[in-house]
């Protein structure tokens, strides 16, 4: 939860630096696209006037952790949510699920696996800044402790009110993200999911999944007491019942339940 | 029992429905290549804006609801000891076993890497509904396989063994009834986890417990299709004194469904939205209409009810709506938040359709060869040794 990156769509200009510097950093094809995709983790593209950065959010309770059926997807302390290429199965359910439409696919390999941003897991191992933060010219992309970079937008808003939107969004949205943006322009019209909840998404279905052991445990008990109900009730017709004896079974499966 | 009935094996005659199987499985292989050779992307109308479609849409979501059938049954009979319904006891275990081996195979081609699916035996994630399903499909096919192979012992006359597999039928029942349970709901409980995405049509709190109640009732329908499908081929009647009941039971579940839908869009206010002239809305109303109101409409009259051809038509529309509601959660309704339009590629649809017409001749061979529809003891020496189908009917007199 420790760093976090501060996204200011006023300072950047759109250079590019930093989908530059990522693809260097992770080994990706160099080739530039307008969108993010497997090869192409993040990217600048411009929305009402702005540039904003397409990247992963790296939600504090991240949705993509929650629905990765073998754990591929991974919160670590100090911020990123990193992705084991080794386990995953390809069900392409974090491609499905996340609210901010982050993780994509190989869709042109026979052997895919998922690309996203994983916010420099490895440098920041290592005490650096993200390949992106260290390269843009204009401090469009800051990096520091999640904290301080939520004083510094607070601090940006407070001192030019005017140029902002008065929302640091991933403060709140899915409950919040190690990524912060603040813009000029109103974030629906840069792209962003605004119909977010502000609770994490994973509480939906840990909701009913964490009552499993119960309807096993219960519904398993029910059906047993109906079944030991029914069977007793069986026999008692079978001998007292009219025709008891055509409704015996001649071949005797008295072990069939 | 000291003989074992075996169906007596007609001459195989070819006809048109076998020229369409062949095709269609030999286009099944060429696509079965470009898929495993060239990716997802060359033989799929997938995209990273549209990751699921036709494959989980119909073949898992549709695949999985249409087996239902077999828990029901099985709880039916075995749990609830209603032993009239015991004669459609096997053919709906196959239906449902070849339903879940359906399932399987779809999902080897949804799958990216379909090689590593025993990862989710070893790399836990109880958070994950797509563990839990994962879990549900290797377990209940395995109780599947288990309730199924009685009557492949029968055939083989290793009758001890299969006396064997009786001892634990009621421990099994009861897993296979819960295994279901959790399977059915926890399809719809994947959709909880997209509130922002899928339309309110379709968003519900409650899609647990709709995938449950709609698998149940549309499980039933499938036996009714399912008993006319297999009627007309071996030129049997309707057991209309079995599924008559069945038909009323499946009245009541897709009733209390279909209230259950309608109140929970009322309390997220867009029951008004339904009569829009949006497509969500056409969809929904044709879903709701086939799945619905036609099988409750019709059925509810007891002289339908006892009609061959009311019987088809009310439980084909059930398994027809249920088809669209199925398709409607996993492709209609995310199709606005994603901002595309996703119609599957040629090649989507003969995997799909290949491997149902592979499940039909699956069912085809399994009924020709196996005791599916068990000559009852008492009919011996009635003069309907001959076939084992005529005297399936014949069992039905209580």
């Amino acid at each position: 939860m420790r760093y976090g990156l501060l996204l200011d769509t006023t300072r950047c200009i759109g250079c590019g630096a930093c989908t530059a510097a990522c693809k260097e950093q992770n080994g990706l094809p160099l080739d530039v696209e307008d969108r993010t995709t497997a090869y192409t983790w993040t990217t600048v593209q411009s929305r009402g006037g702005a540039n904003v950065r397409r990247m992963c959010m790296h939600c504090l309770s991240p949705t993509c952790v929650s629905v990765c059926p073998v754990g591929a997807m991974r919160k670590t302390p100090e911020g990123p949510v990193v992705y084991d290429a080794e386990r995953c199965i390809g069900c392409r359910y974090c491609v499905q699920a996340c609210p901010f439409n982050v993780p994509k696919y190989q869709w042109d390999r026979a052997v895919p696996v998922v690309g996203k941003c994983v916010m420099c897991a490895a440098r920041l191992q290592k005490g650096q800044a993200t390949a992106c933060a260290s390269v843009c010219p204009t401090g469009a992309t800051l990096f520091g402790e999640r904290d301080a970079m939520v004083a510094e937008a607070r601090r940006r808003l407070g001192a030019e009110p005017r140029r902002y939107v008065d929302h640091i969004y991933g403060l709140a949205e899915a409950g919040g993200t190690s990524v912060l943006m603040i813009s000029s322009v109103p974030f629906a019209e840069l792209g962003l999911p605004t119909n977010l909840p502000n609770e994490p998404l994973p509480g939906l279905t840990w909701n009913v999944l964490s009552r499993v052991p119960d309807i096993v445990l219960l519904g398993g008990t029910l059906l047993y007491g109906i079944y030991w109900i029914t069977k007793r009730r069986e026999l008692v017709r079978r001998l007292e019942g009219p025709g008891a004896q055509a409704e015996l079974d001649p071949g005797g499966d008295g072990g069939d339940a | 029992m000291t003989s074992v009935p075996i169906p007596s094996v007609r001459p195989f005659r070819p006809g048109f429905w076998h020229a369409v199987l062949v095709l269609l499985v030999i286009a099944l292989a060429g696509v079965t290549l470009v898929r495993f050779t060239r990716g997802l992307g060359a033989s799929t109308n997938l995209s990273d804006a549209f990751p699921w479609g036709l494959w989980i849409g119909f073949d898992i979501l549709c695949g999985v609801g249409l087996a239902a059938g077999a828990f029901t049954v099985m709880a039916t009979v075995h749990l609830f000891h209603l032993r009239r319904f015991e004669p459609i006891v096997r053919p709906t275990v196959l239906t449902g076993f070849l339903g879940y081996l359906f399932v399987v195979c779809a999902l080897m081609f949804d799958l990216g890497q379909p090689w590593r699916i025993w990862h989710a035996m070893v790399f836990w994630n109880e958070h994950s509904v797509m563990f839990e399903v994962a879990w549900c499909v290797m377990l209940y096919t395995t109780v599947l396989s288990l309730e199924f192979a009685p009557i492949v012992f029968e055939r083989l006359r290793l009758v001890r063994v299969r006396n064997l597999l009786r001892t634990v039928n009621t421990p099994l029942v009861i897993l296979g009834v819960l295994l279901s349970t959790l399977h059915q709901s926890s399809l719809g409980t994947l959709y909880l986890i997209v509130p922002e995405k899928l339309h309110p049509l379709w968003y519900s709190p409650w899609l647990p417990l709709e995938f449950y109640l709609s698998a149940i009732g549309a499980g039933i329908g499938m036996i009714i299709f399912e008993s006319h499908l297999s009627g007309r081929a071996f030129g049997r009647e309707l057991e209309i004194g079995l599924l008559e009941p069945l038909a009323r039971v499946m009245v009541v579940v897709l009733a209390f469904y279909g209230v259950l839908r309608l109140d929970l869009l009322w309390h997220a206010r867009v029951l008004g939205t339904i009569f829009r002239p949006a497509y969500e809305s056409r969809m929904f109303l044709v879903e709701f209409g086939l799945g619905v109101l036609v099988p409750v409409g019709l059925l509810s009259w007891s002289r339908i009810r006892h009609s061959a051809t009311g019987l088809v038509v009310g439980g084909t529309s059930a398994v027809l709506g249920f088809v669209m509601h199925r398709l409607n959660v996993s492709i209609t309704g995310l199709e606005r938040a994603s901002g595309t339009h996703y119609v599957p590629s040629w090649m989507e649809l003969t995997v799909s359709l290949g491997l149902v017409a592979l499940g039909f001749a699956a069912f085809a061979l399994a009924v020709r060869y196996l005791p599916i529809f068990p000559e009852p003891v008492r009919a011996h020496g009635h003069g309907r040794t001959a076939d084992p189908l005529a005297a399936c009917s014949a069992g039905v007199e209580p």
